[in-house]
């Protein structure tokens, strides 16, 4: 369970995010929708150990936490350039997690045969479509088995197509128990797959 | 032209190619960790640090290595420090050539964009992790031409030596021009540079190439 209370965030004396509190449940699913400038990507930064916060808490479980208990897909995936597909998602749980490499390669294996990536091992990112990457980009995640995997706006690259594709992963991963935080500008798309939406507004100044 | 002159001073030419050799390859075994550690130094968030080594970068770029040469070979005895002349080059050369490599690797490392440091972090890679596995691979794409460009540069400075009286490849040229009165051995020493920067570039390019395999 994430717990969010009283969050405060400004950038050089000026509050970008004001009283944002809110419960998100194991296995549930929260979008995050607002205008451009709101301070979305602020807040998952947050959550992510990214940026730091002026005051309020987060919890997960009740209890304070260490990043890496939170996953996150970006918005532009940063895959690493340099490494193949099963190098990027067996890069941390070979060297952070200590896994073997077998060990590392299966569950790899594993994911992308779930993410309909399978026979895409040995590519680099750039022989990837976005909607390939963005799927290296989750399993990625989903080797360091996150608690939560929070996703910044992962419909906006892909065509109307690719994002009900998306759609459907993303209840996929729901129905194993993921819970997952999805910042997105598409009202339909967070309708479809939200148990709860937070709306946040751009603050005026002071 | 005859052959048999050309036999007899091959041998004392390539004699001079070693030294050559010799100065370029310790330069650049010696300069591009140098010049990696500089360039971390010029990035330091230490602001000591980052003068101390902008003003080290700042003399050696900007001035000539025929200065730097003279200065620690004849110029620092006179304060009562003596190099031999072999390590007098080295010197030169070393700190010259980090220099020239740290401006190279600065750039490399403020090429990289920042959400793969980010990408990284939330994978719960270390510094140092993220260095050896993500970064300097792929600074070191980055930096292959430039450095490939210095790295043909110094095979040719290393004729500089000459000045401090080091036995180079083009000391060896020049003995023989002036006591055989003849021109052949310049040209030959031509041919021999020519040669060894062909290879040079033949070894960069597929360098480059190997790197080729992602983008
Ligand atoms: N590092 C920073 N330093 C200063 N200001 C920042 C920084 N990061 C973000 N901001 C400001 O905070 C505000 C919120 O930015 P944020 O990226 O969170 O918005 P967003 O809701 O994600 O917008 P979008 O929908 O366009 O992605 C913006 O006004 C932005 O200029
Ligand atoms: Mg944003």
């Amino acid at each position: 369970m994430l717990e969010v209370k009283n969050l405060y965030k400004e950038f050089n004396n000026r509050p970008i995010l004001k009283d944002i509190s809110f419960t998100l449940k194991d296995g549930e699913i929260m979008t995050i929708v607002g205008p451009s400038g709101a301070g979305k990507t602020t807040l998952l930064r947050i959550i992510a150990g990214l940026e730091t916060k002026d005051s309020g808490e987060i919890l997960i479980d009740s209890q304070a936490y260490d990043s890496g208990k939170v996953g996150v897909v970006f918005q532009d995936y940063n895959l690493f350039p340099n490494l193949n597909v099963l190098q990027n998602i067996t890069l941390a749980p070979t060297m952070v997690l200590k896994e073997s490499k077998e060990e590392a390669n299966k569950k790899a294996y594993e994911l992308l045969n779930r993410l309909q990536m399978n026979g895409r091992e040995k590519q680099y990112p750039y022989e990837l479509s976005g909607g390939q990457k963005q799927r290296v980009a989750i399993a990625r995640a989903l080797a360091m088995k996150p608690r939560i995997l929070c996703y910044d706006e992962p419909t906006s690259a892909l065509d109307p197509n690719l994002r009900k594709e998306v759609e459907k992963m993303i209840l996929g991963l729901k129905k194993s128990g993921l819970t997952q935080l999805i910042i997105t500008h598409d009202l339909q798309f967070a309708e479809n797959v939200a148990d709860q939406m937070l709306k946040v507004q751009p603050l005026s100044e002071g | 032209m005859s052959l048999k002159y050309i036999g007899e001073i091959l041998p004392a030419l390539f004699n001079g190619a070693t030294m050559t050799l010799s100065i370029f390859f310790w330069t650049i075994i010696l300069a591009t960790p140098l010049g990696i550690l500089v360039s971390l130094g010029e990035m330091s968030k230490i602001k000591p640090i980052k003068w101390l080594v902008n003003f080290y970068v700042w003399i050696m770029r900007g001035t000539p290595l025929l200065l730097q040469l003279i200065f620690v070979f004849y110029g620092l005895p006179i304060i009562h420090i003596v190099f031999p002349r072999y390590q007098a080059a080295l010197l030169a050369f070393v700190l010259n050539y980090a220099a020239y490599f740290a401006e190279i690797f600065r750039g490399g490392f403020q090429s990289i964009d920042k959400g793969q440091f980010e990408a990284a972090k939330v994978l719960r890679l270390n510094r140092w992790q993220t260095m050896t596995q993500i970064v300097i691979p792929q600074v070191i794409k980055i930096v292959l031409p430039s450095i490939g460009n210095e790295v043909i540069n110094l095979v040719k400075d290393s004729s500089l030596v000459y000045v401090i009286g080091l036995g180079d490849l083009l000391r060896a040229g020049n003995v023989a021009m002036a006591r055989d009165v003849t021109l052949i051995p310049l040209v030959l020493v031509g041919v021999i540079y020519l040669l060894l920067i062909s290879i040079c570039a033949f070894v960069l390019k597929k360098l480059e190439k190997y790197f080729s395999y992602y983008r």
